[in-house]
Parts: C-alpha cells; sequence; structure tokens
C-alpha cells in the first residue's frame, strides 16, 4: 500500500514526558501488576527486620525440636507461628525469605548499579573518542560478551572463594559489558546530533559534553537495559548460591534457601525450598513483566 | 455486461484510530474482454487500491463498503467466498506489482515460484508444471530459460526480474490482469521495452488489462481508454484519444500540461498548484475545488460523473465540451 | 571463503591463547593444591615430593609451558580426585551433555517455533497474549527453580495425589545404547524418561527467545510485499506461511538457535546439578567446589574450544539459509 495519503499528520503530543510515560505504562495491567510485586518485594527487603517474627540467623531463638515443621505450625513454646514452616535448623521460613530477599536484593541491585557506572564510561568514553580507542574497547567488550555469563561467574568465584564481595564482583564483571555496549550504542546515535556539535563549537570540555549533555539522552534505553539486568542479576546470583559458591552459608540469599532445601524436596517437606522458589519468582517476574514493558513505553520513537 | 469486469461504486474506506481515509469512495467503470484500460492518478488518488480492491486483497483496517459491486464475467466479486477468490487470483485475474524486487520472495528460487503458482490452480506434477513456468519465461523474452528458473530474484535485472512478475502473471491465461505502477521502479528504456511487450501479450491473448500508474505519458500509447481518478473517485473517462486530445476536467487538463513534450519546449512547465487533500478530511463538493483555476460557488455540490459527449465522461460541473 | 575460514580459525587460536593464561593464573592462584592431596599432618618431604610430582616448585611461566605443551598433547593432568586423565573424562561425560542440549534443542524450536508464529499471525487473539506472557516467565524464571518446580509436581506431587499418574525420575540418566562408541540415552524408553524433566528444564529459556524471535520476525515479514504478492498468485494461506513467511523466519532462528546452543551447554551446568545428571557440567561445579585443577582446565579448554567451533559452524549454516549471502561471499 503505497498511498502516501493515508499516513495521517499526527499532532506531537503536549503531555510532559515523565508524565506521558508514566500513563502510558499503566495501560498495560501486567506490567503495573509485575511493579507491584516488585515494590512488594522492595518492601520485604527494607523492612525485614521489623517484620520478620523472628531473626533466623540469632541461633539462640532456634530450638531444633521445630526443625521442619510444616506450614502453619507453632512453635513449641507457642510464641510464633510458622506460617511457612522452618527449615533443617528450624528456622522459620517467613523470617529468612524476608532476610534472603533483602540480600538478593542487595546484591542484585548494588552489582547493576556498579556495572551500569563502569559500563556506561566505558561506553560513553569509547563512543566520543571513536577509532582506535573504540574498537579497543569494544573488542574486549565482544570476548566478554561472546562467554556465557554462569561460566565467567563460576570461574571467578572458584578463584575469589565465597563471600558477599566476591559474589559481588564476579556480578559486576560479568554485567558491566552490556551497560558498556548499550551506552555505546546509544551515544553514537547521540554524537551524530546537532546538539553535540553546537556544543563543541562552544569549546566545552569532553567530559562535560558527554556526561552533561549525552547521557541524559541515552537514559531510556539504558533504564530499560538496567532492568532486565537487574531480574538477570538476581537470577545469577542466586544459581551461583544454589550451586554452593555464591553467597556464604551464615548469610543466605534466595538461591541458598533453596539450595538447603533441595535435599529436602523428595522426602516431602517441600517448603524449605518451595517458598523462597516463590519468593524468588515474584521479584524475578515482576521486574521482567514491568520492565518489558517499560521498553516499548520508553522506546526512543515513541518519545520524540 | 456480463463479460469482463463491471465496478460500479466501489467504496473502499480504511477505518483507523484518527478517522476513516475514504480512499476509493464511489467508482465506476467498465473493462471489455481485451481492452487496456488506463487508470491515472497522483498517489492517494486511490488507482492502487482500486486494483487491490478488485482483487480482494485490502487488508484491515480497510475494508470494500457495502453498496459496492465488482461483476467480472457475470460474478459479483465482492460477495465471493474467500475459497473462490482464492481460486480467482492468479487464474482468471492475475496481478503485476510495482517493485519486482520486494514482490519476489527473496530466499527462493525463481522455479520455486513460478511453480507454485501452477500447481495452486491445476493439479499436475512438478515437471509439468516447471515445463509450463520455461514456457512463460521464454514468451516474456527471458533467455536461457532454464537456467534463470534455478536462479534467485537478486540475481535479476531489475527489466528482467519484472518480465519474470509478468510471466507469473501470464501461466494460466488470466482474462483480466491489473498491473500497478509496473514500470515506475525501471529505467526509462526498459520501461518502454515493457510497455511494448505487455501490449503485444495482450493483443495476442485477448487478455484485457488494467494499467495504473501516475504517468499519463505511459498509457498514452499504450490503452484504449483511460480513467483519471482524484482523491478516491473518477474525474474523467474515455477513450485515449479523447482524453489526451480534448480533456474535459480541469485536472485532466493540468496532468497533460504539465507534461514535458516537443510542444512544451522553452516554455515554463504548468503545474498543479496545491496538494492532494488528505483522505481523512476530503473538502464538501468537488475535490479538486482547491487548486482548480475555473472553480465557483456551485463546485461546492459534488457533481455526477457525466457523459457529456458520446463514450466520455467528466466529473465537473464546468467541464469544457 | 577459505580466506574467512582462516582468518576465524586464528581468532579463535588467539582467543585459546589469551583463555588459557587467564585460565593458568587464575586457577593456579587458588590456594596450594597439595594440600588437597594430603592429609594436613603429612610430612614436609612427602608434600615436595607431591609438589614436584606436580612441577609446583618450577617457576610460574615454566609452569605455564609445560601447561600448554601439556595441553597441545591433549594431556591435562589427572584429576586429583579420579586419579584418570582429566580430558578423558571429560571426553566421557561430554556425550551426555551434548544429549541433554540437543534434546532441549529440539523442543525448545518444536514448540517455541509454532507458538511464536502463532502469536505473530494472530496478535491479537487470547492465546497469543498467553504466549507472550509465558514467554516472559520462560527467560526470567531460573533454570534451577523451574528444575525443582518440575520434580517437585512431577515427581512427587502428581504421583502422590492421583494414583496411576506416571512419576518421573528425578535424577540420573537412564539406560544407554552403544552407537558407535558413545552411549546414548534418548534411544531407550527409560532414557527417555529421565531425559524428559532435565530437557524441558533445559529447553525454557531458548524456547521463550525463539517464541519471541519468531513472533517479531513473523510480523516483520507478514506485511512484506511478497506475501501480498503471493496471496495475489492465489496461493493458499497454509502455503504462504509454511513457506513463504517461515523460510524468512528460520534464518534469524537458526542464527539465534546456534549461537545459543553454546549459551545452554553452558546452563546444563545448573541443570544438570539439579538433576544429578551425569555430564560435563555437573563434573565442572564437583571440580570447583573440590579444587579438582586440571578438570576445571581442561573443560575451559574444551569449552572454548566448542564455542570457536560453533560460532563457525553457525556462520556457515546462516549462508546456506539465506542466499543473498552465500552468492555475496562467492563473489569476493
Amino acid at each position: 500500500m503505497t498511498d502516501a495519503a493515508l499516513e495521517p499528520v499526527v499532532a506531537a503530543k503536549p503531555q510532559a514526558p515523565l508524565r506521558r510515560v508514566v500513563s502510558d505504562f499503566c495501560e498495560n495491567r501486567l506490567a503495573v501488576f509485575g511493579l507491584v510485586l516488585v515494590v512488594l518485594s522492595i518492601f520485604v527487603a527494607v523492612f525485614a527486620p521489623l517484620i520478620s517474627p523472628q531473626n533466623p540467623f540469632d541461633i539462640a531463638n532456634l530450638d531444633l525440636l521445630d526443625a521442619k515443621a510444616p506450614p502453619g505450625s507453632v512453635s513449641g513454646d507457642g510464641k510464633i507461628t510458622y506460617w511457612l514452616g522452618t527449615d533443617g535448623q528450624a528456622r522459620d521460613m517467613m523470617s529468612a525469605i524476608f532476610y534472603g530477599m533483602r540480600l538478593s536484593l542487595f546484591v542484585g541491585f548494588v552489582s547493576v548499579l556498579a556495572a551500569l557506572a563502569i559500563g556506561v564510561v566505558v561506553g560513553l568514553v569509547a563512543a566520543y573518542a571513536g577509532g582506535r580507542t573504540d574498537a579497543f574497547l569494544m573488542r574486549i567488550v565482544d570476548i566478554m560478551l561472546s562467554f556465557p555469563a554462569i561460566l565467567v561467574a563460576l570461574i571467578l568465584l572458584s578463584v575469589l572463594g565465597k563471600g558477599i564481595d566476591k559474589v559481588l564482583i564476579a556480578l559486576i564483571l560479568v554485567q558491566w559489558a552490556y551497560f558498556a555496549r548499550a551506552a555505546r550504542g546509544a551515544a553514537l546515535v547521540e554524537r551524530n546530533k546537532e546538539y553535540v556539535e553546537a556544543a563543541t563549537c562552544l569549546a566545552l570540555p569532553p567530559w562535560r559534553i558527554v556526561f552533561r549533555h549525552m547521557l541524559p539522552n541515552c537514559m531510556p534505553s539504558l533504564i530499560v537495559i538496567a532492568t532486565i539486568t537487574l531480574a538477570r542479576a538476581i537470577a545469577l546470583e542466586a544459581t551461583l548460591s544454589f550451586l554452593g559458591v555464591g553467597v556464604p552459608v551464615t548469610q543466605p540469599s534466595l538461591g541458598m534457601l533453596i539450595s538447603n532445601g533441595f535435599e529436602f524436596l523428595l522426602s516431602g517437606s517441600y517448603w524449605i525450598s518451595f517458598f523462597p522458589g516463590v519468593a524468588l519468582a515474584i521479584a524475578i517476574v515482576g521486574i521482567n513483566l514491568a520492565g518489558d514493558h517499560l521498553r516499548d513505553v520508553l522506546n526512543p520513537r515513541n518519545l520524540r | 455486461m456480463t463479460v469482463g469486469l463491471s465496478v460500479r461504486n466501489l467504496r473502499t474506506h480504511f477505518f483507523t484510530k484518527e478517522g476513516v481515509a475514504k480512499a476509493v469512495d464511489g467508482v465506476d467503470f467498465d473493462v471489455a474482454p481485451g481492452e487496456i484500460l488506463g487508470l491515472v492518478g497522483e498517489s492517494g488518488s486511490g488507482k492502487t487500491v482500486t486494483g487491490f480492491s478488485i482483487l480482494g486483497l485490502i487488508d484491515p483496517p480497510g475494508r470494500i463498503v457495502e453498496g459496492s459491486s465488482i461483476r467480472f464475467n457475470g460474478e459479483e466479486l465482492t460477495a465471493a467466498k474467500p475459497e473462490r477468490l482464492r481460486a480467482i487470483r492468479g487464474a482468471e485475474i492475475a496481478m503485476i506489482f510495482q517493485d519486482p524486487m520486494m514482490t519476489l520472495n527473496p530466499v527462493l528460487r525463481v522455479d520455486t515460484q513460478m511453480i507454485e503458482t501452477v500447481q495452486a490452480h491445476v493439479r499436475v506434477s512438478d515437471a509439468e508444471a516447471r515445463d509450463r513456468a520455461r514456457k512463460a519465461l521464454v514468451q516474456v523474452g527471458i533467455p536461457s530459460p532454464d537456467e534463470r528458473l534455478r536462479a534467485y530474484p537478486h540475481q535479476f535485472s531489475g527489466g528482467m526480474r519484472q518480465r519474470v512478475a509478468i510471466a507469473i502473471a501470464l501461466l494460466h491465461k488470466p482474462k483480466l490482469i491489473v498491473a500497478d505502477e509496473p514500470t515506475t521502479a525501471l529505467d526509462v528504456t526498459i520501461q518502454g521495452q515493457i510497455l511494448f511487450e505487455a501490449q503485444r501479450l495482450c493483443r495476442d491473448s485477448g487478455t484485457a488489462m488494467i494499467w495504473v500508474t501516475h504517468d499519463l505519458a505511459v498509457v498514452a500509447g499504450l490503452a484504449d481508454r483511460i480513467a483519471v481518478m482524484y482523491a478516491g473517485r473518477i474525474v474523467e473517462l474515455g477513450r485515449t484519444a479523447d482524453v489526451i486530445e480534448r480533456p474535459m476536467h480541469p485536472y485532466t487538463k493540468g496532468l497533460i500540461g504539465s507534461v514535458p513534450s516537443q510542444n512544451t519546449r522553452g516554455h515554463r512547465l504548468a503545474q498543479i498548484p496545491g496538494m492532494t487533500p488528505s483522505l481523512l478530511k476530503l473538502p464538501e463538493g468537488c475535490a479538486f475545488k482547491a487548486r482548480c483555476p475555473i472553480a465557483v460557488d456551485r463546485c461546492n455540490e459534488m457533481p455526477a460523473l457525466e457523459e457529456h459527449r458520446p463514450g466520455h465522461w467528466a466529473r465537473c460541473w464546468r467541464a469544457s465540451v | 571463503m577459505i580466506v574467512y575460514i582462516v582468518r576465524r580459525l586464528m581468532q579463535a587460536a588467539l582467543v585459546m591463547v589469551v583463555m588459557s593464561i587467564l585460565v593458568f593464573v587464575g586457577i593456579y592462584l587458588i590456594g596450594d593444591p597439595v594440600l588437597m592431596m594430603i592429609s594436613p599432618d603429612a610430612s614436609e618431604l612427602e608434600r615436595e615430593a607431591v609438589r614436584k610430582a606436580l612441577h609446583l616448585d618450577l617457576p610460574m611461566w615454566q609452569q605455564y609451558l609445560l601447561f600448554v605443551n601439556d595441553a597441545l598433547h591433549g594431556n591435562f593432568g589427572k584429576s586429583f580426585l579420579a586419579g584418570q586423565p582429566a580430558m578423558g573424562l571429560i571426553f566421557e561425560r561430554f556425550p551426555a551433555t551434548l544429549e541433554l542440549a540437543f534434546m532441549s534443542l529440539v523442543i525448545s524450536l518444536a514448540l517455541g517455533l509454532p507458538m511464536g508464529v502463532y502469536a505473530g499471525l494472530r496478535p491479537h487473539a487470547p492465546g497469543s497474549k498467553a504466549i507472550m506472557t509465558g514467554s516472559i516467565l520462560g527467560f526470567s524464571l531460573p533454570n534451577f527453580w523451574v528444575g525443582l518446580m518440575l520434580i517437585m509436581v512431577f515427581a512427587v506431587m502428581l504421583p502422590d495425589l492421583i494414583p496411576g499418574w506416571p512419576r518421573l525420575p528425578a535424577s540420573g540418566r537412564g539406560a544407554t545404547v552403544d552407537v558407535l562408541g558413545v552411549k546414548l540415552s534418548f534411544l531407550t524408553l527409560d532414557g527417555l524418561r529421565h531425559l524428559l524433566l532435565p530437557a524441558i528444564t533445559l529447553s525454557l529459556y531458548k524456547g521463550a527467545l525463539i517464541v519471541r524471535l519468531a513472533r517479531a520476525t513473523a510480523r516483520e515479514v507478514l506485511p512484506m510485499d511478497y506475501v501480498k504478492f503471493a496471496r495475489a498468485k492465489g496461493l493458499s494461506e497454509r502455503r504462504i506461511v509454511g513457506v513463504h513467511v517461515l523460510k524468512n523466519i528460520m534464518i534469524p532462528i537458526a542464527t539465534v538457535s546456534g549461537l545459543e546452543f553454546g549459551q545452554t551447554v553452558a546452563f546444563a551446568v545448573v541443570t544438570e546439578t539439579v538433576f544429578s545428571w551425569p555430564g560435563v557440567g555437573k563434573l565442572l561445579i564437583d571440580s570447583i567446589l573440590l579444587l579438582d585443577r586440571p578438570v576445571v582446565v581442561a573443560y575451559l579448554v574444551i569449552i572454548v574450544f566448542f564455542f570457536v567451533v560453533l560460532n563457525l559452524v553457525v556462520d556457515l549454516l546462516y549462508s546456506v539459509l539465506d542466499p543473498r549471502v552465500r552468492l555475496e561471499s562467492r563473489a569476493t
């Protein structure tokens, strides 16, 4: 169909961009549902110490006689109801899940923010500098991206050992390349635009051009990538902890909790693995549902 | 008439979020067997949509509105079942598109695309279908047809590809071919060749043709009759000689005047001022009045297509007779 | 074409060298392998003996060269724990992993492709929306979680709750059949039963990607002129979708499937752990946890090699499927 007259002229939307983004976003019920899940997870994580019936990592609280209690049962001294049951060490599952969510989200957010910072700097520098610097940096990025994240993380952690800080390092290393590539891509598009030329003519220093002018315009696509990466980071940390190379046993994340419950799965005490699993799924799926729609809403073509 | 194509009050509208685009709004014409009709108009005139409507190839949000009639050899196409339409397409009515690079599937070989056309309508063996394809290629003047059959579309030049498209259209010896700007994407020299071939083939096989184009000069030497379209309606319809030499509608006159020729050498080319109106917001009355040099108050009322001279219709209150 | 292949191989060799250095340096920094081998209260003499046997007394660069020399001969030393050559161990377990990966590839294509095409053809049907939501779940849920859920449902709950419901095995590999010296389990019924849950688990991520890709490509292809032309020729919808549209979809799908296959083999690590599948992935995890360096090193080298070969194959496959690429490269 080549009849050009069928292309109607659409008036430019006059609403403020942010409000329009929010209203477009809310049109999709699934995305809103995802957002609700995310908020729920964050709430739980932040207020874990306040809302947990018990501090599951204080051994004094634990009564081994209560171990492997099914959901809904009451503790031996009648003080707590184990809504979600207890695990092999008599830890209240609900509390363990709250604390675990806290750790999982913490590791996820921090690693993504750090990877974002590093990746964006590298990407923007590469885009702005161009030439050999660009080629060199991007070659490194390509090599990093061609390896499966899980293998790189596994090897790294096998060298570095266990520990939250080490997990963070591994996650950051695995993720920065995505942001570098995305930032470079977005920056290349921006670089050719007139405002960069104008700023250069005004003899503004390069770092100012890059960070004060180009960066804000790259933000939409970076936000989208950050959202998706966040979900992957949480999933990756959970996987690593499940495999036993992630966080230490003393500070279990959701992945570690699931791992702990694995052995009980076939013998019937499913709740030890199941509920942490559900919590993990809620966080990840929520982020992805919201993030998927966020991508459509923030699509540069829709914004202009 | 019971033979040939008979279109009455064809209206194809597109129901979009921004409004209803009346791409074709009340078109009437006939095409007799063996006749070549030139359908001329600029972009947005509705000529392409008319062609697609005949074949029932309008995709949502567009559709042929009730009250339209397309009769082909006595059969009402707007009421035909999808399966019947499918059987007609490619066999009794064939179509040639504008850009053969886009219309031939780039990842399939030419023989595949021709054999499937044959086998979609008759049950023959692969070998028989291939043979027919080969003969069709020879008919349109493509050398070494066997080699060409095994090639991919991008290995052909533009002119060759369009010949292949014509060959495909001729595979089942259709009674009517709708050619949608088939030479627009080609070099001028090749254009001439294709025009000549097309005319010859039609004369030889008695196939009727609707040649859709924006270029009046192209159909001047080719068509038996010309229909000029503007903003979804036919504004002039008649034998080629009549329309070219004694145009009645101001738009047709404008079109003819804007074609460079020996007569206009040295003179400034006449232009029709203004632009086609948006199909979403057609004005009341004659759609051309904003650009018409002889528009008057009466033009706020839509003129009907009148036969001001025998065999020559125009839609204008002030048609020059 | 030959030039292209040679260039790719050289690139690959470079990557392997860099990898080997990184791996070597990294692995040999974890603690003292000697302490893994012998009891802590062994005498200093015994430690020295072991150290000499493992060449740990030589300077780093010499150790590296020995390592490379050995590697080129396929000798990665003996596994600390199993005693047999590391390379041999890997080769022994590789078929199991490949089998799992292939099966999951088949499942993800067999299910993902039709669903994606359907969602592309009828984007507003309720089924399509469900498929797209499902695909989001498919690639967001962690591999091991899915595996656990499947075990819970199909190996524990359903058989417990519904009498007569078959209990699917939750671990291990089924009976194998020897084909050309390689043990394959999908040729036996028992083998298939054991393959089913792990293969489904592993196929979910890639299946979701395929669904989304197929849908996006279908939506791109359907409005194209050649589809309209095919209709104008009077072809049936089945032929149009089944041949014209599908052939165009296959190109990106094949590319992605090929590239993702490497990822799948990597992710098999997790699935194998969950299902105790005796493949190379489980071997890797066990070796990492127990600091069995030769095995880890051997695995890494083989995996890198595998990736490189895979990328090359995918490139060649792409040129076969897309005639435009093939003919252009021949011209150059």
